[in-house]
C-alpha cells in the first residue's frame, strides 16, 4: 500500500486507485461529478482538482485531476490549499452559470449531488450577470422525467446509458455550451435500465417520474432495507414511504449483488403496493356472492371452525411469499397436505435446479462474479427479460477482454476512456442460444435461436466437445457442430467461464445440458448460474419435502372431494395451471381461503379472503437464484386489517394448535424454527440481524434525523400525537432516533452522511470506495459448491422437426408484464405490451398472416385470439407468445397449438 | 465602609422604584384596547398568492423541514399547467411556536407570519389549520415576488426561455456558435 501525502498528512492508500478514490476512502471530502465508482474516470468535469507537488521542495505544484491521477508512493498533494480550493470553487461557479432557479420544484432537491458539492466548495452567490442558456425537455416515457436546464454536462448519463448499459437512444448532442443530453426525438427510453439515470445523474435532469408527480423529499421518507420481488435475483433495494404510500424504490448498495444499479422492473414495479384494489379487510363471501368485511377475530374464528379437528385441510404456498409464511403454512397443515404452489412441471424444474446447485460441484456466481467472467454461454434464456440485472452484469463481463488488454499495458481499470479505446470492439466471448433474439445480441460473439430440444442438443454437443467421455450428439447439423466446437473452445480457453441457463425454456434437458457443460469444464473458477422465475422460487424449492403432494395430486384430491378447506397463500393459481383445472380445484375444495396482498382471480374464488401485507409492509426471508438468503424489512405499517401473512398464520396456529404455535411469538422464532426443521435452510437466520440487534444500544432509525411533520401529519385525525409504533420483530425503529454511522449492509434503510445528502454518500458506509459495506455484506449464501456428486446426463433429445400442423408455443418473457406484480404499478402498466404471438416469415406466409393481423390459437380445450408480430428469429415450427394470453397465463411446456387467421385464413 | 455602600445601593433602588410611579403604565386594556403590532410581528401563519393571483406555495417542503416542532405537513402534487402545488397543507398551531423559521426558509414567500396572535380555542383540534384556513387572497407582505417568473421550469403561460434572465431555448441542431 503506497503512502501519499495530502496537505502534508500521510495516508496509506490502496495500490492502483486514483487519488480521488484514495481521498474519499480516507474520509476526505473532495468534490467530484463525472467519476463514478462503477464507471471509472474520464476527467470531464474538472471538479476533483488538487495541486500536486514534485517533491517536498516544490512549493508551486501544478493542478491535476484527482480522478485521473494514479496514486504513487510518496506523491504529495494539496487539497485544502488556496490554489486547489479556488480552482474547485471557480469550476462550480462556471457549472452554475446556466443553472436554473429550480431547487424548490426539483425532485433532486435535498438529495442532489450538485447542491452538496456547491455547498462543499462554498459557492453561494451568483456574480454572473449574463442570460442563462435554456433547453426544451423531452418526453422520455412514463419512468424518467427530463428537465434539461439543470444539466452540468458531466457526461455521466451517456457514459452510463451507452457505455455501461448498452443503450443506443440517448446521446450528447450539439456543441460547446449548447450540449444537450437526450434522445433524437421524444420517445420512451429503450433501455431496461434507464431508471438508473435517476441515481447516476448528479443533478435533477433525470428524475423518477412517478415520484415527481407525488413527490416527497428524501429527508421525509421513512425507509427500510428491502429486497426486490421482481425476479429471482434478489437485488437489494431501499423502499421509501410517506403518508402510508410507497413513494419510491432506490438502489441499496450490495457489492456482491446489484452493486449500484437496479432494473426498471425492480425500481418502478414495486408501486403495485399503492394499488387501490388491494384488499384492506378480511372478507367473508355471503349468499349473494359478495364479500362482507368482517373483524379480524371473526375471521380467525371462522378459520378455526373451517380448519378445526375432523376437517381435511390442504394448503398451497407460494414462490413469491417469504420462507417464514410458507413454513408456517406448512407447519399448520402438515407436510403431507402442503404444496409449494408451483405446477408440477415448474416444481420439477426447480427441484432439478436445486439438486444441481447443491451437488454439481460448480460455483453459483454472485452478480459481482458474473461481471468478471471471461467467457459466457447462455442456453435458452433471454436474460434481459427473465433476470434483468444479470444482463447488465453480463454486459460488463464481455469487457473482461478489455481489462486484460489494459492490464498488459498497465492501464488502470478506472481509466475508462483509455480502456475502451484500447479494446475497441474486442470482447470476451458471449454465446447465446435462445428461443428467439435477445437484448444481449449486440455484444454476443454468436447468437442463435432454436427450439428447447435443439438448444439442449447443442448444449450436450458442447459438453461432449469438452469432455469426450460424454456421448456425442449424432445427427447434429454441421453448422451446429462447428458452433458447438467454437463455444467449447471459447469456454475451455477462458479462466472464469460461466454457463447460464434457467427455467424460461421450461426444459429439463436444457438445464441438464448446461450443468453437463459446467461439469465438463476443468477450471477451478468455472461458474454455473440459473435464471429462475420468482423472488423465492429457490427458497420454496429448498423448503420442499419429498412427502409433499404435487399440484396435480392436490387437484385430484380436491376433485375427489377429499379437501374440506383449502388455504392458498399469496398465489394466483390461474397463473400456474390451465384455467379449467384451477377452476375445478377451487370449486371442489369445500372452503377456499385466500391470503394475498393483491386482488387476484384466485382471491375472487375464495369463501374467505384475508388481506396480507406486501413486501414493503412486512418482514421476510427470500432465497435468490444465487441461493443467497436475504431479509427484507417493513418500511411502514400495513393499513387496516392487512398484516404480514406469517402473522395471520401464526394467529391461526395459536388458535388451532397452541402447543405448536405458542413457542413462536416473534418473527425471529419462526425463522429459527424454519431453519431447524429444514436442513437446507439452516443458515437463514444469518440473512439479517435479528430483532435484538443494537448498535451502541440503539436501534436503526427508519427516518432521517430531519424527518418533518411529526406533529402535523396525523393531527387532522387526532391532535394528540400517537406514540411511535414499536417494532418488536426487527432491529429497525419507526423513528428518527437511533444509531447512525457504520452498520451491516442488511440494515441500511437509506444513506446519508454530513455534507453528503445524495446517494453518493454510500461511500461513507463502504470499507473503501467501491468496496463492501463496512458492517458486512447483506445476505448469506446457503449453497457453497460441494464435492461433485457423480451425475449422468439425461438421454439426448430427438431432433425437433417442424410440423406443418401445429406450432410449438414458446414463452417469450418481457421485463414489463411477465411477472405477476410489477404490471400493477401504473407507470409500468403503460409499458406492458398487449398479448402477442410471434411468427417467422415462413410460418406467417404459410398461414397467410401479416404483422398486426389477429390469429386464433387453439390447443387442448383452449382457444384465444391474439395479434401477430413477425420476428424472423423465431425458430421454424415454433411460435413465441407473450405472457398472459387471454385465458391462459403461462402454458405448460410442450404446448403445441394450431393457428388460423382470425378473419378465416387457411388452417395450418 | 461596606455597610455604607450597601445602604447607598438600597436607597438608590428605592428612589428608582419611586420614580416609576410617575412614568406611563405599559399595561393595555386588552381586549378592549388593541396593541400596535409591527407588520413583521410573528403571529398566525398565512399562505399567500403571487402577484398574478395564483397559489405561491410550490410544496417544496422547506418550511416543514425548518420547523422546530415539526408542525407543518404537506403533500406535493403537479397541476395540469405544470405547477407544483400542495395537495394538502396543514399546520398544527397547537404546536407552533411562532418562531418564523418557516417564513425564513420559504423560497417563494408563500408562507408568512402576520401580526395576529388571537388564536384561542376551547378544543385543541380547532388549532389544526388546513390549506383552506391558511390561504389569504393576496400577496401578503411581499408584493412583487413571483417564483415561477424566476425559475426555469416550464409552466402554462411561461415557456422555456421566458423566465427572467433567460436566453431563448437552444436549437441543438444548429452548429452556429
Ligand atoms: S444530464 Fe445529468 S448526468 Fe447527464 S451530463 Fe447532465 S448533469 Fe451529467
Ligand atoms: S433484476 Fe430482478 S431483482 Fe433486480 S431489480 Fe430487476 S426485477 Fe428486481
Ligand atoms: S413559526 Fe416556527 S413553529 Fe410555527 S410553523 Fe413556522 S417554523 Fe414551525
Ligand atoms: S417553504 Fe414555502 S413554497 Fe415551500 S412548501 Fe413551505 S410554504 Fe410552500
Ligand atoms: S470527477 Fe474528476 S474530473 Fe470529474
Amino acid at each position: 500500500m503506497p503512502t501519499i501525502y495530502i496537505d502534508d498528512q500521510p495516508y496509506e492508500v490502496p495500490e492502483g486507485d486514483n487519488v480521488l478514490q484514495a481521498c474519499l476512502s480516507a474520509g476526505l471530502d473532495l468534490p467530484y461529478f463525472c467519476w463514478h465508482p462503477a464507471m471509472g474516470s474520464v476527467g470531464a468535469c474538472r471538479q476533483c482538482a488538487l495541486v500536486q507537488f514534485r517533491d517536498e521542495q516544490d512549493t508551486q505544484g501544478r493542478i491535476v485531476m484527482g480522478c485521473m491521477t494514479p496514486v504513487a508512493e510518496g506523491a504529495r498533494f494539496s487539497m485544502q490549499g488556496p490554489d486547489a480550493s479556488e480552482f474547485r470553487s471557480k469550476i462550480i461557479q462556471s457549472l452554475m452559470l446556466n443553472h436554473p432557479h429550480d431547487c424548490p420544484v426539483c425532485a433532486e432537491g435535498g438529495e442532489c449531488h450538485l447542491q452538496d458539492m456547491t455547498v462543499m466548495v462554498g459557492h453561494r452567490k451568483r456574480s454572473y450577470r449574463g442570460r442563462k442558456n435554456t433547453h426544451r425537455n423531452q418526453y422520455l416515457g412514463p419512468l424518467v422525467h427530463h428537465e434539461m436546464n439543470r444539466c452540468i454536462a458531466c457526461y455521466r448519463c451517456t457514459r452510463y446509458y451507452n457505455d455501461y448499459a448498452g443503450g443506443t437512444d440517448l446521446a450528447a448532442q450539439g456543441a460547446h455550451d449548447h450540449v444537450y443530453f437526450g434522445r433524437q426525438q421524444d420517445g420512451v427510453l429503450e433501455s431496461e435500465f434507464a431508471g438508473n439515470l435517476v441515481e447516476v445523474c448528479p443533478t435533477g435532469v433525470f428524475t423518477d417520474k412517478p415520484l415527481v408527480n407525488d413527490y416527497t423529499r428524501k429527508w421525509d421518507l421513512q425507509s427500510a432495507p428491502s429486497v426486490c420481488v421482481g425476479c429471482a435475483l434478489g437485488c437489494n433495494t431501499s423502499v421509501g414511504e410517506r403518508y402510508g404510500k410507497l413513494k419510491r424504490i432506490h438502489n441499496r448498495y450490495n457489492t456482491e449483488v446489484n452493486n449500484y444499479f437496479l432494473c426498471d422492473r425492480g425500481r418502478y414495479g414495486g408501486n403495485f403496493v399503492n394499488d387501490e384494489s388491494r384488499p384492506l379487510f378480511a372478507g367473508l363471501r355471503n349468499q349473494q356472492q359478495r364479500y362482507d368485511a368482517i373483524e379480524q377475530q371473526q375471521a380467525l374464528d371462522t378459520l378455526a371452525e373451517w380448519c378445526g379437528t375432523g376437517r381435511r385441510v390442504a394448503a398451497i404456498g407460494s414462490p413469491r411469499a417469504s420462507l417464514e409464511s410458507n413454513y408456517l403454512l406448512r407447519r399448520l397443515v402438515g407436510v403431507e397436505n402442503f404444496n409449494s404452489g408451483m405446477a408440477d412441471h415448474e416444481a420439477a424444474l426447480l427441484s432439478q435446479v436445486h439438486g444441481l446447485l447443491a451437488s454439481n460441484g460448480v460455483v453459483t456466481p454472485s452478480l459481482q462474479q458474473v461481471e468478471h467472467a471471461d467467457a459466457v454461454f447462455i442456453l435458452g434464456e433471454d436474460v434481459t427479460n427473465t433476470a434483468p440485472r444479470l444482463a447488465l452484469a453480463l454486459r460488463q463481463s464481455v469487457r473482461s477482454k478489455a481489462f486484460e488488454l489494459a492490464a498488459e499495458l498497465k492501464i488502470p481499470v478506472w481509466q475508462d476512456e483509455a480502456v475502451r479505446v484500447l479494446a475497441q470492439q474486442q470482447r470476451s466471448p458471449l454465446h447465446i442460444v435462445a428461443m428467439s433474439d435477445t437484448r444481449l445480441d449486440d455484444v454476443a460473439a454468436s447468437t442463435a435461436a432454436h427450439s428447447p430440444d435443439d438448444i439442449a442438443r447443442l448444449g450436450y454437443a458442447v459438453a461432449a466437445a469438452l469432455d469426450n467421455s460424454l456421448p456425442a450428439i449424432e445427427d447434429l447439423a454441421s453448422d451446429l457442430q462447428s458452433r458447438a466446437q467454437q463455444i467449447a473452445d471459447d469456454l475451455r480457453s477462458a479462466s472464469r467461464p460461466l454457463v447460464i441457463s434457467g427455467t424460461a425454456s421450461q426444459s429439463a434437458a436444457v438445464i441438464d445440458a448446461a450443468a453437463a457443460i459446467a461439469r465438463a469444464l476443468s477450471q477451478t473458477d468455472k461458474m454455473l448460474s440459473f435464471c429462475l422465475p420468482e423472488a423465492n422460487s429457490l427458497g420454496v424449492a429448498m423448503l420442499a419435502d419429498a412427502q409433499q403432494p404435487s399440484f396435480s395430486e392436490l387437484t385430484r384430491r380436491s376433485n375427489n372431494g377429499e379437501i374440506d378447506t383449502l388455504l392458498v397463500l399469496e398465489n394466483d393459481l390461474y397463473r400456474r395451471a390451465p384455467q379449467s383445472s384451477v377452476e375445478a380445484l377451487l370449486k371442489n375444495a369445500g372452503k377456499v381461503v385466500v391470503l394475498d396482498c393483491v386482488d387476484t382471480a384466485t382471491m375472487s374464488c375464495s369463501a374467505l379472503a384475508l388481506p396480507t401485507a406486501s413486501f414493503a409492509e412486512a418482514e421476510g426471508t427470500l432465497v435468490s437464484s444465487e441461493a443467497r438468503a436475504q431479509r427484507y424489512y417493513p418500511a411502514f405499517l400495513p393499513a387496516e386489517q392487512r398484516q404480514p401473512a406469517w402473522q395471520w398464520l401464526k394467529q391461526m396456529g395459536q388458535q388451532l394448535q397452541p402447543a405448536r404455535f405458542d413457542p413462536l411469538p416473534h418473527f425471529d422464532d419462526i425463522t429459527a424454527a424454519c431453519a431447524a426443521d429444514c436442513p437446507a435452510l439452516s443458515r437463514i437466520a444469518e440473512a439479517g440481524p435479528n430483532a435484538g440487534f443494537r448498535i451502541r444500544g440503539l436501534k436503526v432509525p427508519r427516518q432521517p434525523h430531519r424527518y418533518s411533520g411529526r406533529t402535523a401529519m396525523l393531527s387532522n385525525h387526532n391532535v394528540h400525537e400517537p406514540k411511535q409504533p414499536v417494532d418488536e420483530d426487527t432491529p429497525l425503529a419507526f423513528t428518527m432516533e437511533g444509531a447512525s454511522g457504520a452498520r451491516p449492509g442488511a440494515l441500511l434503510p437509506f444513506v446519508w452522511a454530513p455534507g453528503w445528502n445524495s446517494n453518493q454518500s454510500v461511500h461513507k458506509f463502504q470499507s473503501r470506495v467501491g468496496g463492501p459495506v463496512s458492517g458486512g455484506t447483506a445476505g448469506v449464501r446457503l449453497i457453497e459448491p460441494q464435492q461433485e456428486v457423480s451425475h449422468s446426463v439425461l438421454p439426448p433429445q430427438p431432433v425437433f422437426t417442424a410440423s406443418d400442423a401445429v406450432l410449438w408455443l414458446l414463452p417469450l418473457h418481457r421485463i414489463f408484464g411477465s411477472d405477476e406484480l410489477s404490471a400493477r404499478a401504473p407507470a409500468v402498466a403503460e409499458l406492458v405490451s398487449q398479448p402477442f404471438i410471434q411468427l417467422n416469415t415462413t410460418s406467417a406466409h404459410r398461414l397467410n398472416l401479416n404483422e398486426g393481423d389477429y390469429a386464433i390459437l387453439s390447443w387442448a380445450d383452449t382457444r384465444c385470439e391474439v395479434q401477430v408480430q413477425i420476428n424472423d428469429a423465431i425458430p421454424d415450427g415454433c411460435a413465441g407468445y407473450g405472457m398472459d394470453l387471454p385465458g391462459a397465463a403461462w402454458l405448460p411446456p410442450d404446448t403445441h397449438a394450431s393457428i388460423t387467421a382470425a378473419d378465416g385464413g387457411s388452417d395450418v | 465602609m461596606n455597610i455604607f455602600s450597601a445602604l447607598a445601593s438600597q436607597f438608590r433602588t428605592m428612589w428608582r422604584i419611586l420614580l416609576h410611579t410617575f412614568t406611563r403604565a405599559e399595561t393595555v386594556q386588552y381586549p378592549e384596547q388593541k396593541p400596535y403590532l409591527a407588520p413583521r410581528y410573528r403571529g398566525r401563519i398565512v399562505l399567500t398568492l403571487d402577484p398574478d393571483g395564483d397559489e405561491r406555495c410550490v410544496a417544496c417542503n422547506l418550511c416543514a423541514a425548518a420547523c422546530p416542532p415539526d408542525c407543518i405537513a404537506l403533500q406535493q402534487g403537479t397541476r395540469e399547467d405544470g405547477r407544483w402545488y400542495p395537495e394538502f397543507f396543514r399546520i398544527n398551531f397547537s404546536r407552533c411556536i411562532m418562531c418564523g423559521l418557516c417564513e425564513e426558509a420559504c423560497p417563494t414567500n408563500a408562507i408568512q407570519l402576520i401580526p395576529d396572535f388571537e388564536m384561542c380555542e376551547y378544543d385543541r383540534s380547532s388549532m389544526v389549520y388546513e390549506k383552506e384556513h391558511l390561504m389569504i387572497d393576496g400577496p401578503g407582505k411581499y408584493h412583487d415576488y413571483n417564483f415561477y417568473r424566476v425559475a426555469g421550469m416550464e409552466i402554462e403561460g411561461k415557456a422555456k426561455g421566458e423566465a427572467q434572465n433567460e436566453a431563448p431555448p437552444i436549437d441543438v441542431r444548429s452548429l452556429l456558435p
